[in-house]
């Protein structure tokens, strides 16, 4: 059989578009399963968030300033890939590499804060095997940092494809799904900075 | 860091049970895979199924896979039989209670993920582009990356058997038994991984399905022009995708506790194991509609055409199919009513579980208002409609016994339970895949299956069926509860004695399904289907040829009534002469699907035994593997046009040959 590779010309103008906006719409879908796997760890949360069996509790913890900063950095990276995604639409290459490379270093950060903020609580006995609560609090805050280093591993990738390919339309439907991913995570650390840290130390 | 907790050890030579069913499994497997070779097959095998991503055959593969997952299953099951009817008279029985306890728990984990969901999600892989005029799925190449997750899941279970051991806490594995204080063997950590692996596989086919039908139905298939299986496949994907990940989420902190030494669900240190059974059970009812809704379309496809009227009160069916998918998130507290919800909870969840029955029960009427004055056919898949029917409605009143607490305090954890959910599971999702299976087989092969044994089948299934677990209702009733691997009461033995003989039966009605394939592929010149159209169908896949042609529809058809296929056939509209050909875009094959599930397997494999360095091989090897396949560009071609007319102008002459 001989079957034609497809050609660029040939099948973007009908194809193109429309497998764009079946992508798109399916990792919506995508954002609400993890959605509810974040659901399932604040449900969790909830329950077991006194349930400190005599260890040390959210109060005693947490420093407002730290996790403060933390946000501001995560909150901050949201923008830059709005940057990003801006420059998209205006098809300058440079000016979105530049801005994913800065969403990169943001995320980065935040990570390494969280990180920096566990290995401290552990140092200090207060480690997910101290309590029910510290193993919520763990269970949560790390299923986010997971999620947010596959998004730097996505990050990575995406700013070698943008260098590799160009702004195609490929690039473009995968930079949209990265985007959303991106502003999700920062949704849900929304939820866990109000519901974990506030409601925790105030 | 290299093989863990894993040694020789592992291997439970010292029991002759496992040993000789590892011989039987080696010298089998060498067979098929020595057939295989001197066939020179493999090239075949890798290039058309293997790294397929054509629905059809991905549906057909899940399908193979659930039978054989059945066979495993029912060995399980009918070893359990033997066991309580030899051992319910101080004799031990032959199975010592550890092998039991792993037996009873592989039993329910295979039959539900391993079996019923493949099967299930094997005919809507098949089914429901046919049914929506479309060319492929939403997502080819996840499709089957869900196919091989799936597989490796079952994998791993069968691993378990012959490595190490499975675990051996029932099915849904309760804590604080499931923690690593009780079960510390590699059992329990066997059971997360696999479901881990399907679960992830499961949710992926929701997400593809539920964009499949929503956005690639062919121009004028209205949401009410679809037909029922297509209907009840949404609401099932729609509640795959709501609730596998609260099972993947509540596995993991099951995980967290067993690996990380966490308290989630543990007795110390303020872990809860309340909340682990309510995140189960937010999971496991919903399943239980995803297992039975799509084969509620299977019946109604059957029934329509067997009865060859159109399907009575579709509207009512849609609704009653959307009723159910809403109310299952309500309803799941009625599997522990006796653990301390107190009164007024128990009440709004056993009002709930009693109200689920309405919507159940108007399907009913609707299937058997169909058949009402119509031409009523006693083809095998029909004989499957009707059984399920009268076996679901009884299974349906003891569910809704069940559903009253105060029924419940008695009865609960009993034999009684273990006979209603059976009688709804089996005389529900396995009577409607095998429908299903009987009715879709010559559209998928080009050949029917044999009739003879066909019946011969379910005739077996059935006796079978209501031989095995009408004592066990009874037995419910004396105060027999479940999972008892020997018990010193003499006069459950006759019972015991009557349902073994009950599995039996429906033994050889799994052999005689086998016996079934087998002469139907001998004698597939005989059953060749060569109009394509052999029941008199009504919904949108009988228009094509059997098999299909890999490429769906030559033409996407536009669509102006409910029963498109059907009216065309009334209103004598028949294909033009000299159709215009476009070139067709399709997928091209992959091997990413497969090869990320190898690694998958690796690192649940390397999790299970604590072996560090192979799972991290796994984890980077499914990664790499994944973002390989995103610089690869050249993943789709077109068919030409003339291929296209070649290919449909040969079916056509068959078609006329067939008629001369």
């Amino acid at each position: 059989m001989l079957h034609s590779t497809v050609q660029a010309s040939h099948h973007d103008a009908d194809h193109g578009h429309e497998k764009g906006a079946m992508a798109i719409t399916g990792f919506w879908i995508y954002l609400m399963t993890d959605c509810l796997i974040f659901a399932t760890l604040f449900a969790t949360f909830g329950v077991l968030s006194h349930a400190t069996a005599g260890g040390p509790t959210a109060g005693s913890l947490f420093d407002l300033n730290y996790v403060g900063l933390e946000t501001l950095l995560l909150l901050l990276s949201s923008f830059t890939f709005g940057l990003a995604i801006s420059g998209l639409s205006n098809e300058k290459k440079t000016s979105v590499i530049f801005w994913l490379f800065v969403t990169f270093l943001l995320g980065a950060s935040f990570i390494w804060m969280e990180i920096h903020e566990f290995v401290h609580l552990i140092a200090e006995n207060a480690g997910p095997d101290r309590s029910a609560f510290l193993s919520a609090y763990f269970g949560l805050v790390g299923t986010h940092g997971i999620h947010v280093t596959l998004g730097l591993l996505w990050l990575a990738v995406i700013i070698h494809q943008v260098l590799h390919f160009g702004l195609d339309a490929t690039i473009q439907r995968r930079l949209a799904c990265l985007s959303l991913f991106w502003h999700f995570l920062d949704l849900v650390w929304v939820c866990v900075f109000s519901i974990v840290y506030l409601g925790g130390v105030l | 860091m290299m093989f863990g907790k894993l040694t020789l050890d592992a291997i439970p030579l010292e029991q002759p049970i496992i040993v000789w069913t590892f011989a039987a499994v080696a010298i089998l497997g060498c067979a098929i895979l020595g057939l295989v070779s001197y066939y020179g097959k493999w090239k075949y095998l890798w290039s058309e199924w293997i790294t397929s991503v054509d629905h059809k055959k991905i549906g057909v593969m899940y399908i193979i896979f659930a039978l054989i997952m059945l066979l495993r299953g029912f060995a399980d099951a009918i070893m359990m039989r033997l066991q309580q009817s030899l051992a319910s008279a101080g004799s031990p029985g032959y199975l010592p209670p550890h092998h039991y306890d792993q037996i009873f728990t592989a039993h329910g984990t295979i039959m539900i993920f391993f079996m019923a969901t493949p099967f299930i999600l094997g005919l809507m892989n098949f089914v429901v582009p046919l049914q929506i005029g479309a060319r492929d799925v939403a997502y080819p190449f996840l499709n089957s990356l869900s196919f091989w997750l799936t597989v490796m899941g079952g994998t791993l279970v069968m691993m378990s058997l012959f490595v190490g051991d499975f675990a051996a806490v029932g099915w849904v594995a309760y804590p604080p038994l499931s923690e690593l204080g009780y079960s510390p063997t590699v059992g329990v950590d066997y059971y997360i991984w696999a479901l881990q692996l399907s679960g992830l596989g499961t949710t992926i086919s929701g997400i593809n399905f539920l964009m499949t039908i929503l956005k690639m139905r062919a121009p004028g298939m209205t949401l009410m022009k679809m037909p029922v299986f297509t209907w009840t496949a949404l609401i099932t994907n729609i509640l795959i995708v709501a609730i596998f990940p609260v099972l993947t989420a509540t596995l993991a902190l099951l995980t967290a506790d067993r690996y990380l030494g966490m308290h989630f669900f543990t007795n110390e240190l303020g872990g809860n194991a309340m909340m682990y059974i309510n995140l189960i059970w937010v999971w496991g009812h919903p399943e239980v509609y995803v297992l039975i809704l799509p084969a509620f379309g299977v019946f109604s496809e059957v029934v329509a055409t067997f009865s060859g009227k159109p399907l009575f009160g579709y509207k009512s069916m849609v609704y009653a199919t959307s009723a159910i998918g809403v109310m299952s998130f309500f309803v799941w507290l009625h599997h522990f009513f006796t653990m301390g919800s107190g009164a007024n909870v128990n009440a709004f969840f056993g009002i709930m579980t009693t109200l689920i029955s309405i919507p159940t029960g108007v399907k009913l009427f609707n299937w058997l208002f169909t058949m009402y004055r119509g031409r009523v056919r006693y083809h095998s898949s029909m004989l499957w409609s009707i059984g399920f029917m009268a076996t679901f409605a009884f299974g349906g009143m003891t569910g809704v016994m069940l559903a009253i607490p105060g029924v419940d305090f008695l009865v609960h954890n009993s034999l009684f339970l273990v006979a209603h959910f059976h009688n709804v599971i089996i005389g529900g999702t396995v009577f409607g895949v095998l429908a299903g299976m009987t009715f879709w087989f010559p559209k998928v092969f080009g050949f029917a299956l044999n009739e003879k044994w066909g019946k011969i089948a379910f005739w077996f299934w059935f006796s079978g069926y209501w031989l095995a677990w009408t004592p066990m209702y009874v037995l419910g009733f004396k105060g027999m509860t479940r999972r008892l691997n020997h018990f010193n009461q003499p006069d459950w033995q006759p019972y015991l004695t009557v349902a073994l003989i009950g599995a039996c039966l429906i033994a050889v009605g799994i052999v005689a399904i086998l016996i079934q394939i087998a002469v139907s592929i001998r004698d597939r010149k005989a059953n060749a289907d060569v109009t394509g159209d052999p029941w008199g169908g009504r919904s949108l896949e009988w228009s094509l040829p059997s098999p299909v042609p890999f490429y769906n529809f030559a033409r996407i058809p536009t669509i102006t009534s409910l029963e498109q296929h059907w009216d065309d056939k009334i209103n004598g509209v028949t294909a033009p002469e000299n159709v215009h050909y476009e070139d067709i875009h399709m997928p091209r094959n992959t091997a990413t699907g497969f090869v990320i599930s190898v690694f998958a397997l690796v690192l649940c494999f390397s999790l299970v035994w604590h072996m560090w360095i192979p799972a991290i091989i796994g984890f980077v090897g499914a990664i790499v593997s994944f973002i390989v396949r995103t610089y690869n560009t050249d993943v789709d071609y077109y068919v030409p046009a003339e291929e296209v007319a070649e290919i449909e102008s040969r079916h056509a002459s068959v078609v006329a040959g067939g008629q001369i």
